[in-house]
């Protein structure tokens, strides 16, 4: 959970500006960057993550550092599994339909 | 330094642990505290114990937001959870801390629906995937997590999400320094400030420390270096008599703090009077609750709470491990009956416990020696 892993934004959801799409260690997932209203990142930007929430803009140095600190704290795995969101995670493109999909039949 | 090599950038971990020992010299005895359990686990890890001279003693800090949590909120956490119509939603880290009846996973063995959450969002996610369904979200967590909780439960009242709740048990880490620091047993020097946390309320909160308590803190990074750096800088002012806020990992950590992560914080929570810590005791104005305006989104107004009180075990030493009276390996419980596998007290139940940190790397080490020996 203490956890902070650095990721680079890949893209602003067209229909939500809070939401956006990362790169992080090898995953992509959606996080949200309603904690970064004052300072927004843009595409190509790197933050660091913390439980699904960009909290800082970072440098791409720091982002390497980052990861190497996680990597020597034995941390990798369990990052791509926090990341990977334990299955609940949309997985974007084609996988992302079928998520939506379960996700409507669920609520019908 | 065994470890040394290993590091990004061996030279500047030897020049730094030069340093270090040019400054400590050998007639004065330095504790400092590292006030993260990030910090804790990643000084284990890095094996930074053995590059430090010996006059240098760090003492592990209450930083860990799963050991310092009282065993009877997650009971309670858990008893609103009979209810098969709610899901109980938590991160992973809480999936193993033991209740009276067992922990959330032993409850999902039992048939309770437990999910592991990454997010507060992801457990809005849940509620909104299971409309029929009550998801509770258990909260845990420091000023590094706690706007992350906020800014989700904005969303749900934006979005008017009903079947969505959350039992807050944030805490606030500036009282339980204050706690420590007002203990009677307290002999410390300084301070290791928290990275993540200070990225959120900023080093000004930490003044009061400086300047009132004359002892010097510095916000600091998480690689062995980062840290290193902060042990130097600390060591300068403490050698020339100073106590100042300063901030080793201004990288990532800006001096006033996130103030969008602040402003949904203040949205959201309210100061409890007073909260229960594991090992601490209570400590006034040390937790957040919801506000009046969130009570349809609090578990704590939308359920019967039991309200279980469950005291620590006498034997277990937690509060003065904490207070850095005791080293964790000289509590009488250490490595018999509390172990990681089956933590008794509150420092055993996390990575990030300061006792859990000893025993995977300290404790481990010296019984696999140990064995080696004996075989030989």
């Amino acid at each position: 959970m203490c956890l902070a892993i650095p990721g680079k934004i890949v893209e602003i959801s067209s229909d939500n500006k809070e939401s956006a799409l990362v790169d992080v260690v090898g995953v992509r997932r959606r996080i949200d960057l309603g904690l970064l209203q004052d300072d927004k990142p843009a595409p190509g930007d790197w933050v660091l993550i913390h439980v699904g929430f960009a909290m800082s803009k970072i440098s791409e140095q720091d982002a390497a550092d980052q990861m190497n600190t996680l990597r020597m704290l034995g941390e990798i795995e369990v990052a791509v599994q926090e990341a990977e969101g334990y299955g609940l995670e949309d997985v974007p493109e084609d996988a992302n339909e079928n998520s939506r999909e379960h996700a409507q039949k669920d609520i019908q | 330094m065994r470890f040394v090599d290993e590091f990004r950038e061996p030279e500047l971990i030897s020049k730094a642990a030069e340093e270090i020992r040019r400054l400590a010299g050998t007639e004065r005895h330095y504790r400092m505290m590292e006030v993260c359990g990030g910090h804790t686990h990643a000084i284990y890890r890095f094996g930074l114990k053995d590059i430090l001279p010996e006059n240098i003693e760090l003492i592990h800090g209450p930083g860990c937001p799963v050991c310092v949590l009282p065993m009877g909120r997650i009971d309670d956490g858990l008893s609103i959870a009979q209810d098969p119509n709610v899901i109980f939603a938590a991160f992973g880290d809480m999936m193993r801390v033991p209740g009276t009846q067992g922990s959330p996973l032993e409850h999902k063995a039992r048939g309770m629906d437990v999910r592991i959450v990454y997010s507060p969002s992801d457990a809005l996610k849940l509620a909104r995937m299971n409309p029929e369904k009550h998801v509770m979200f258990f909260a845990i967590g420091f000023e590094t997590t706690a706007p992350s909780t906020a800014l989700t439960l904005m969303r749900a009242k934006a979005e008017g999400i009903r079947n969505f709740s959350v039992f807050c048990n944030h805490v606030t880490i500036i009282p339980a320094i204050r706690a420590i620091l007002d203990s009677p047993d307290m002999r410390l020097d300084a301070f290791i400030g928290p990275g993540h946390v200070s990225t959120v309320i900023g080093c000004r909160p930490y003044e009061w420390i400086a300047r009132n308590e004359g002892k010097p803190i510095v916000v600091s990074g998480f690689e062995p270096l980062d840290m290193l750096q902060s042990v130097v800088m600390l060591l300068h002012q403490l050698r020339k008599g100073e106590a100042k806020v300063e901030n080793q990992y201004k990288r990532v950590v800006p001096w006033e703090g996130n103030r969008a992560a602040l402003r949904a914080m203040a949205e959201v929570f309210e100061l409890r009077p007073y909260f229960e810590w594991r090992g601490l005791g209570f400590i006034s104005q040390s937790a957040l609750r919801l506000r009046d305006t969130y009570a349809k989104w609090d578990a704590e107004q939308r359920f019967q709470v039991p309200g279980i009180r469950v005291t620590d075990p006498k034997a277990a030493q937690c509060g003065e491990v904490l207070k850095g009276v005791l080293k964790p390996h000289q509590c009488k419980l250490f490595g018999r009956e509390c172990t990681p596998e089956h933590p008794i007290g509150a420092l055993m139940v996390s990575s990030e416990g300061s006792c859990a940190a000893y025993f995977n790397y300290e404790h481990r080490k010296a019984s696999m020696v140990n064995s080696l020996t004996s075989i030989a």
